[in-house]
This record gives C-alpha cells, structure tokens and sequence, in this order.
C-alpha cells in the first residue's frame, strides 16, 4: 500500500467515524426522546440537528479540573490509552468491496488484543482520580468488561470455524454467495449465526458499557463511575473513545453475521458495497439505541450471573451447534436443509429454554414492602 | 543503524519499563509499567513478522495478566505507599541468584541450539492458518494438556477462593480471580 493511500484510510476513517460520532449523539438523544414520548433536544438549529457543535463547543471550553489528590499524570493519561487504541479497530474492518486498511492474516484477532487497553484505561481513569466512586465504577468495569469478554470471543468463534479464517476479508468473502439463486448467505440465517448474533450483541453492548449493562457509570448508584473526576475535554475524550468502540463492535457485527458489504438479495447488489456497509451499521446502532431506550438496569450481581452461568454455556452449544451444521453438510436426501436446522436449532433451544428456566429458579416470591404500604 | 531504529525503540522502550516496573515506588504504577513493557515485547514480536504471537501477547499479558496484577493488588490493600521506605526489597540477593539460575537454565539450550546458525530466511513467515494447523494435529496432545492443567489450576483456584459454611444459605457469586484464568483456558 503506498503512503498516499495509507493516508487516505486514516484521514477516512477519522472524518467518517468522527462524525459519525457527533451524529450518533444526536440521534440516539432524539431517539430516546421519541421513544420516551418527548422531544429531545430541539432548540440548537432546525429540530436540533445543530446540538453536536453546541455540546463540542461546550466541552471544549469547560474548565479541565484535576483532583488536588489525584494522580496526575495517570489521571491525564487515562482518556489518551482508552481513544487512541480504539482507532486501530477500524483498520481491519472491510468496508466495501476492497476498501479494508490492513488486511490482517489474524485480524479477528488484532481487533480483540487492540481492545484489551480500554479495561487498562479504566483502571487507571477510576485509580488515579483517588475518588471511592471512581474506584467502584473501575473496579465494576473490569469485572464486567472481563466476564463478557469471553462470551464475546466464544460467539466470533463459530464464525471463523465455518470460514476456517481470523482474517475478516476471508469471513467476508466466505458470505458471498446467494442461496436459492437470490437470498444472500449470511452467517445471519443459518441456526447457529442466528443464535450466535443473539449472543454477540449482548456481549458487545456489555463490553461497550451501554445500557442495561451501564452499572460502570450507573447515574443514581456510583454518580459517574470512573469519568466522576473527569471534565471538559478528558470527559469528551472518553465518550468519544466509547462510541467509537461501540461503533468498532457493531462493525464487527455487521462483518461477522451480517454479510458485511454484500447486499442481501441478488437483485439489490448493484447498490454500491460502501452503503450496504452503512446501511447495516446504521441499523445496528439503532438497535443498540433502542435497547437503552427499553431495558432497565442489572445488578452486578445480576450481571455476572447472567454472563457466566448463562451466557458462556450457550456459546459453547453453539459452537456444538456449528459443528453440527459444518459436518451435516454433505447430506444429499429430500428435505436435508430442514431436518439440519430442526437439528442445530434444537441444539442450540433446548439448553437454552433449559438454563433459563433453571437460573431464574421456579416463580419469583410476591415482593413485600416493609415501609412502602 | 537507521534501518534498527524501530526494533532499538521498541527495545528500549521495554527495557525501561520493565526497570520502572522494578524501582518504582507505588504498586499500580509498577503493574502498568509491567504492561507497557509487556506491550513494547509485543511490538518486537511483530516487528519479526510473527502477528500471530504478537496480538497474542498483547491480548493474554496486556488483557489478562497486567488486570490479573492490578486487581489483586486492589483487593489486597497494596497500593497505600509507605513514605520514606527504601524500595530496596530485603529479599534483593535471593531474588538476584533465582534470576541468575534461570538465566543460565535459559542461555545454555539456546547456545547449544542449531538454529541459531541458521541463516535468516529472506522474508520470515508464520501465516496463522499454519499455525493453527500445526497446533490442531502435530501438537494437539500437548494443546489439550495444557487446556487440561489449566482447568485443573481453575479449580483450584475456586476451592481456596470458597468460604467453607456448614449450610449454605446464599449461592456463591462468581469470584473475579478464578473468572480470569477461564478466559485463558477458553
């Protein structure tokens, strides 16, 4: 690749992502507000739309305050570790047909190593501001960023068995052709790509600390976890880094299980790779605003159940599953593709309705309030 | 000289934190110079072409060990520094002569073995499909014997962590410290 076009991917993904950052704000505030029956933020430009440049303009100018006992140079570090890694996440991600900045024999790989820092970065954001809530919010993090971690990297392994690639140009590719002459092959619509991209999305909105997962900056608990300390600039800088983390993950998504920038019927595909791309990715972080819209809090102890007693099981059937799948394939008689996916989907439903059953442990007791009647 | 310029940065960038993560005073600052010398390794690793083990030491030693040593320091109070004590540890000479020992255990094999004459390759390669070729059917019974010892070393990492009651009332929450040694195994 020579510098020129090397350059221009940098400066791409920085203006696209960038913006998109800004964008992201706006909707998802408009969003909520819609979905919560008001109006969102509307007094910035027409309907609002201006809100962004206000909120940089805002925090951009806002006195930066460090604690006279924090750490100072930690404290100051802190938001740099967690933005700057964040960036190298979108190299490896295909955007289009042939637009991919580095191809990576392991690229599945780099974009899980490269995210490792940010849990480093909040460590060191809630240790240095000396600040109990900070340490809570930290230490919170990091328990909860860890135990989806793995639930995470467990759901992506299936689609590499059946690509029998980490690099995500590979993973791609492997979903580009059409099944009955006209519906795309996504890793999306087979059983166990279904389950799967279940599992994925919880994960990844857990690892982006995104609400019903956001007990790290949990506002009526821990006040804002591990940014309680920060201001102005630092705490821009550290919402930047995690919609850009949201934004790295959701990419992920749309490569792993979503075909990436191939179209979904045959008949669409004349429609440029870059915007099919950005058509599933606007619709994912939609799904993501939705969420937060919808679902209430957990609680910690909530949170770390559900991820290891029932999250890391279920991704470990459907990696069964897959193999179940891969090694059916070659079946010949009237009807096979039914009796696989009754097969791989009773793999994958039957613990679920299982563990789900078990876990929550028969009807819950009628609650009594003691002060409240 | 010009042309080693990013492997002597890179050296000297973990040489110098590892020597920070030995004299610094205060445990976490140490446990993140651990980290930033275990990331410049890594960087050396893939400056050799090797991506596989590079982005495996950054996701392993970055990701789960360097958290690993910041947790347990956290849960056991190691962090309050004590003004005024030398960083000197008592245990120096112990520690210079186990060091020592290893040392040596390390620099004999690696003297004695042949593919050190061996001449570099023009363009060393190491695609992570071979790799994992490799691992799944010439080294599959060491791989398993590894995932096997680590469960062990799980295990028992949930037996010294459990409180011993006589009836248990509430179930037992996962514990942090086991929960990370699974990521490994996994």
């Amino acid at each position: 690749m020579s510098p020129l076009v090397a350059v221009l991917y940098i400066v791409g993904i920085m203006a696209v992502f960038g913006s998109a950052f800004a964008l992201t704000t706006i909707a998802e505030r408009k969003t909520l507000g819609r979905m919560q029956n008001r109006f969102g933020p509307n007094r910035v430009g027409p309907f609002g739309i201006l809100q962004p440049m206000a909120d940089a303009v805002k925090m951009l100018t806002k006195e930066d305050i460090v604690p006279s006992s924090a750490d100072k140079l930690l404290h100051f570090i802190a938001p740099l570790v967690l933005t700057t890694p964040v960036w190298l996440n979108f190299a490896v991600l295909p955007f289009g047909d042939h637009v991919v900045a580095a191809r990576f024999d392991a690229g599945l790989l780099f974009f899980f190593a490269i995210s490792a820092a940010s849990e480093l970065a909040v460590f060191m954001a809630g240790w240095s501001s000396q600040n109990k809530y900070s340490l809570l919010g930290a230490m919170r993090a990091i328990a909860q960023m860890i135990s989806y971690e793995v639930p995470l990297v467990l759901s992506t392994v299936t689609v590499v068995m059946m690509a029998g690639s980490l690099s995500l140009t590979d993973i791609v590719d492997a979903q580009s052709s059409y099944a009955f002459g006209w519906l795309a092959r996504w890793n999306l619509f087979t059983p166990w790509g279904l389950a799967g991209f279940g599992l994925f999305l919880i994960a990844a909105t857990a690892e982006s600390n995104r609400s019903p997962f956001d007990l790290p900056e949990g506002e009526s608990e821990i006040i804002a976890g591990y940014l309680t300390e920060y201001s102005g600039f630092k705490y821009a800088l550290f919402f930047l880094g995690e919609y850009l983390g949201l934004f790295a993950v959701t990419g992920l998504g749309v490569t792993l299980f979503l075909g990436g920038w191939h179209a979904p019927v045959k008949a669409l595909a004349w429609a440029p790779s870059i915007f099919w791309f950005a058509a599933k990715f606007a619709a994912l972080i939609f799904v993501f605003i939705w969420a937060r819209a919808t679902l209430p809090r957990l609680r910690l102890d909530q949170l770390l159940a559900f991820a290891w007693r029932f999250l890391v099981p279920l991704t470990l059937i459907n990696i069964a599953a897959a193999a179940a799948w891969h090694y059916s394939a070659w079946w010949g008689f009237q009807g096979a593709m039914a009796t696989r996916w009754v097969l791989c989907a009773a793999i994958i439903g039957f613990p679920y309705v299982w563990l789900g059953r078990s876990l929550r442990g028969g009807s819950p007791a009628l609650r009594k309030y003691t002060y409240a009647e | 000289m010009l042309s080693n310029l990013p492997f002597l940065s890179c050296a000297v960038l973990t040489l110098l934190a590892a020597i920070a993560a030995m004299t610094l005073r205060n445990l976490v600052h140490c446990a993140l110079c651990a980290a930033a010398s275990f990331a410049g390794l890594a960087a050396i690793y893939l400056q050799l072409n090797a991506e596989f083990v590079g982005f495996a030491q950054i996701l392993v030693y970055v990701g789960a060990v360097a958290i690993l040593i910041v947790f347990t320091i956290l849960l056991t109070h190691g962090s309050d520094v004590k003004a005024g004590e030398p960083v000197r540890s008592s245990s120096l000479w112990t520690g210079l002569g186990v060091a020592a020992v290893v040392l040596s255990a390390l620099v004999a094999p690696i003297t004695r073995s042949a593919s050190l004459w061996l001449l570099p390759s023009a363009n060393p390669q190491a695609p992570v499909a071979a790799i994992g070729r490799v691992l799944m059917t010439q080294y599959v019974l060491p791989l398993e014997t590894i995932g096997l010892l680590l469960t062990a070393a799980l295990l028992g990492g949930v037996v010294i962590a459990m409180r011993e009651k006589p009836a248990r009332k509430t179930p037992t929450k996962p514990s942090r410290a086991p929960s990370r040694e699974l990521s490994h195994a996994a």
